[in-house]
């Protein structure tokens, strides 16, 4: 059972059918290393980040004699991974990440988890040792290929120098076609330095891996038929939707405004829809909106749109959505009827279904159904009438919820890049920042990485020179990768820290509270540094702020200073992000803030 | 509240629930491009799932092309084996998966080296009963002898427990290789 008897066989060009595509067009000779900075130079890589060690050295010399792509040393190779994670999320290509064998190669680990769980196309190349020295325990020998096999898309050991530029184009197109996500390319060291031929980036034909793009039609019809006889439609869109792109956006806009329904969205689908919109209902799940879960749970047609019914979404699986028939449009077939059951499942690429539905819609002059539609929205503004994020403010000390909105009120025209790192910080950027374009919420959803939003905030800004961007961090998260401030000074990445300070690790204290009995185990963080002193130590500039009516002068403080600039807002330490949903429950099982609840006793 | 509901599917480890649907085994083929590793990703999926596999079997079938047919007999709720065949399809180096089992009762044969110690009247019932399953001679000695067997796993099983009083040492088999019946061959 061992996969030992394999031989090795070429996996990209069938070389009996499409004889000329690839090898045949033989280019020049180059050694592996510079067949490695050829191949990303073809594929267009401008950034990579990365952290240099023994096994790549030899791609690092090639680095150092050319000036098309530009290195950004980060200072951990998890954070090289999360850099161009955020670079890609915010970019729409592919980010890149360059480590060395062993050490440098696990510590990737979560973040290419990390972008496998958030469908991330990245590619981590990896030094090796040299192909004599693998299985032999040598010196920073692990088995990357072994380690990160459950953990990528897909990943390949590079035995052959030959074989490379080939390889990289195809990891290239496995990172970007279908559902996205991370590959890893391991290189040892002696590829590296052998020489072979390139091959150049023509269009090869990977001989399996051919994802269906397009819908079936009759599967589209049916369900532009059910949308047009809904009385409760709703649309549930993903991060499927930005992974698509632009196209997708835009067909999605059309669609939801042709039609006249409320849409909703994940966490990672924010920003496909303006968040202005008044057909906007809000972030799902568990702590999403009254309005869009009520609306989730009651709706009679559901349109789901690159989303896959995560159990942050669906809560108890028998009490998700009970009576509605559901439509899924997405590309991974292994995504469709995972947890839920759908009733019309369409495999494809959520922008080409979504304007083939647009067409369709038109071309039938379909027409919902405006009476219901209308008793469906009086309901929902009854629902919305609840104000389900109302928080009581402060003015002896900063809301979390109050700083989030302050913030998005003095950035919003900047039209600003905003990170975050994992926990109740979190969802109150979920809530409380208004998006309206795609590619704008850098966020770590899948896996909930802590440690995820500086790194990140560094890859978009080095993707987006000329835009803000925003990390907005917890002080337990922060610290997960504190040592990318350097990283900030060294590459002038001028990007902002905007740090709610709760002395907790608020979202497990919250948990603590609500769910064992408000026993807080080592949720409080005693000995935090100085956030703001650690800044200036790192060359940041630092801004402290305390007290409510500092907080507008100190975010405009940060947006004028020029450079990275640090910002630690002491905010109200145990603050509960509600609505929630508890993990397991129903949507109509949620608990909502005190606030929420006396004004409705009192009649509001 | 973080009492267990009953005959849910699990959707947090607050509520943790077995899978009440009854299970079904079934017989896949797949078709890969016989690159290393693959096998180790077929296998990672199963075990990363918690999905069983029953049996495997593997071996190239066309050389000049490079491809591989992997046989997997697998147990799950109709849902799952679903899941299973779509997680499959979804691999990079995958050309094709189909459900035998679901296509109608494809024709499975597996094979067995089977050695018996055999002397006296149990050697001469040994042979008469290999006869009767058709089973071949392939190594002799006067104390011991090894059948080989092809056929369904259940008659594979049934000569196997004959053996056993009769002296039964040591057992290999292979593993089923399954293919559809009729003249169509399986989609690549
Ligand atoms: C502390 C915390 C709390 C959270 N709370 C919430 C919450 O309250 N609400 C919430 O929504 N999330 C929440 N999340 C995030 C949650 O865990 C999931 O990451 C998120 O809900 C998944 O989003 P998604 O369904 O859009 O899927 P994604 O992970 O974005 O997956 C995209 C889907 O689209 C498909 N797809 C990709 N490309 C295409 C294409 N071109 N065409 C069609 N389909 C495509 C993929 O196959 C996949 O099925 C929370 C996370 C954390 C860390
Ligand atoms: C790497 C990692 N370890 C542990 C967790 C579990 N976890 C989720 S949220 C959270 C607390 C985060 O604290 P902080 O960054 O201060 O954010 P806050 O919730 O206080 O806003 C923890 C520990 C995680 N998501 N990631
Ligand atoms: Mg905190």
């Amino acid at each position: 059972m061992l996969p030992m008897g394999f031989s090795k066989l070429s996996a990209v060009v069938d070389v009996e059918d499409e004889k000329t595509m690839t090898q045949e067009i033989t280019g020049a000779q180059m050694t592996g290393a510079e067949i490695v900075l050829q191949a990303l130079k073809d594929q267009g890589v401008k950034e990579i980040f990365g952290y240099p060690g023994g096994a790549v050295l030899p791609i690092y010399d090639e680095l150092f004699q050319q000036d098309e792509i530009k290195h950004v040393l980060v200072r951990h190779e998890q954070g090289a991974v999360h850099a161009a994670e955020g670079y890609a999320r915010s970019s729409g290509r592919v980010g890149v990440a360059l480590v060395t064998s062993g050490p440098g190669a696990t510590n990737t680990v979560t973040g290419v988890t990390d972008a496998l769980m958030d469908s991330i196309p990245i590619i981590v190349i990896t030094g090796q040792v040299p192909t004599t020295l693998i299985g032999t325990d040598a010196f920073q020998e692990c088995d990357t290929v072994g380690i990160t096999r459950p953990c990528t898309k897909h990943n390949y050991l590079v035995k052959d120098v030959n074989d490379l530029a080939r390889i990289i184009h195809e990891a290239f197109y496995v990172a970007t076609h279908g559902r996205p996500g991370p590959v890893v390319i391991d290189i040892p060291k002696d590829v590296q330095f052998a020489t072979g031929t390139y091959t150049p980036p023509e269009k090869v034909r990977h001989r399996t891996y051919h994802p269906q793009t397009e819908g079936d039609p009759q599967a589209i019809e049916q369900a532009v038929e059910l949308m047009a006889s809904a009385k409760r439609p709703i649309f549930y869109t993903g991060g499927g939707v930005i992974n698509s792109g632009p196209a997708a956006v835009a067909a999605l806009r059309a669609l939801v405004k042709a039609t006249g329904f409320p849409i909703t969205s994940t966490l990672m689908g924010l920003g496909a829809f303006p968040a202005s919109d008044p057909q906007w209902l809000g972030m799902l799940g568990m702590h999403g909106t009254y309005e869009a879960n009520l609306a989730m749970h009651d709706c009679d047609v559901m349109i789901a749109v690159g989303a896959r019914f995560d159990d942050r979404i669906t809560g108890r699986l028998d009490a998700f959505s009970p009576g509605s028939k559901k439509i899924h449009i997405d590309i991974d077939p292994a995504s469709i009827n995972k947890t839920v059951q759908v009733d019309i499942p369409i495999l494809g690429d959520c922008g080409r279904v979504l304007e083939e539905m647009l067409r369709l819609w038109h071309e039938k002059k379909a027409e919902p159904d405006r009476e219901a539609l209308k008793r469906w929205w009086d309901q929902i503004d009854l629902w919305r009438a609840r104000q389900c994020l109302a928080y009581e403010n402060r003015n002896d000390v900063i809301m979390p919820q109050y700083a989030v909105q302050r913030l998005f009120a003095l950035t919003r025209d900047l039209d600003p890049i905003i990170s975050t790192d994992v926990g109740q910080h979190q969802m109150w950027v979920a809530q409380f920042y208004g998006f309206e374009e795609p590619n704008r919420l850098l966020t770590s959803g899948g896996l909930g990485t802590m440690g995820y939003g500086l790194p990140a905030a560094l890859g978009a800004q080095a993707a987006n020179p000329d835009k803000t961007v925003i990390c907005v961090s917890g002080d337990g998260s922060i610290q997960m990768n504190i040592q990318e401030l350097s990283t900030a000074i060294q590459h002038n990445l001028p990007v902002k820290v905007f740090l709610l300070n709760n002395n907790y690790l608020g979202m497990v204290r919250q948990w603590q509270e609500l769910l064992h009995g408000n026993r807080l185990s080592e949720s409080y963080v005693e000995a935090q540094p100085d956030f703001v002193e650690l800044a200036r130590a790192y060359r940041w500039t630092g801004i402290r702020v305390e007290k409510p009516d500092e907080l507008d002068d100190a975010i405009k403080r940060m947006l004028e200073t020029e450079g990275p600039v640090f910002v630690n807002v002491q905010v109200a330490n145990v603050a509960n992000c509600f609505p929630m949903i508890p993990a397991g429950h129903a949507h109509n099982e949620m608990i909502l803030s005190e606030e929420v609840k006396s004004s409705e006793e009192a009649g509001v | 509240m973080n009492k267990p509901a009953t005959g849910i599917p699990p959707a947090s480890t607050y509520f943790m629930v077995p899978e009440s649907e009854r299970e079904e085994q079934h017989t896949l083929a797949v078709v890969v491009d016989n690159e290393p590793g693959v096998l180790a990703r077929i296998i990672g999926l199963f075990s990363a799932r918690g999905y069983n596999i029953e049996q495997l079997t593997v071996s190239e079938t066309e050389h000049d092309k490079g491809i591989s047919r992997i046989t997997i007999v697998c147990r799950g709720t109709p849902k799952i084996l679903a899941q299973i065949r779509n997680q499959l399809s979804r691999l990079v180096p995958v050309h094709s998966v189909a459900d035998l089992t679901m296509e109608g009762e494809p024709i499975e044969r597996e094979l067995a080296l089977v050695k018996v110690r055999g002397e006296g009247d149990k050697r001469i019932e040994a042979l008469r009963l290999a006869d009767a399953f058709r089973a071949r001679v392939v190594d002799a000695h006067t104390g011991s002898f090894v059948f080989e067997i092809t056929g369904k796993t259940r008659k594979v099983d049934q000569f196997i427990q004959l053996m056993k009083p009769l002296g039964l040492i040591e057992v290999v088999r292979t593993g089923i290789a399954a293919i559809s019946r009729g003249p169509e061959a399986m989609k690549m």
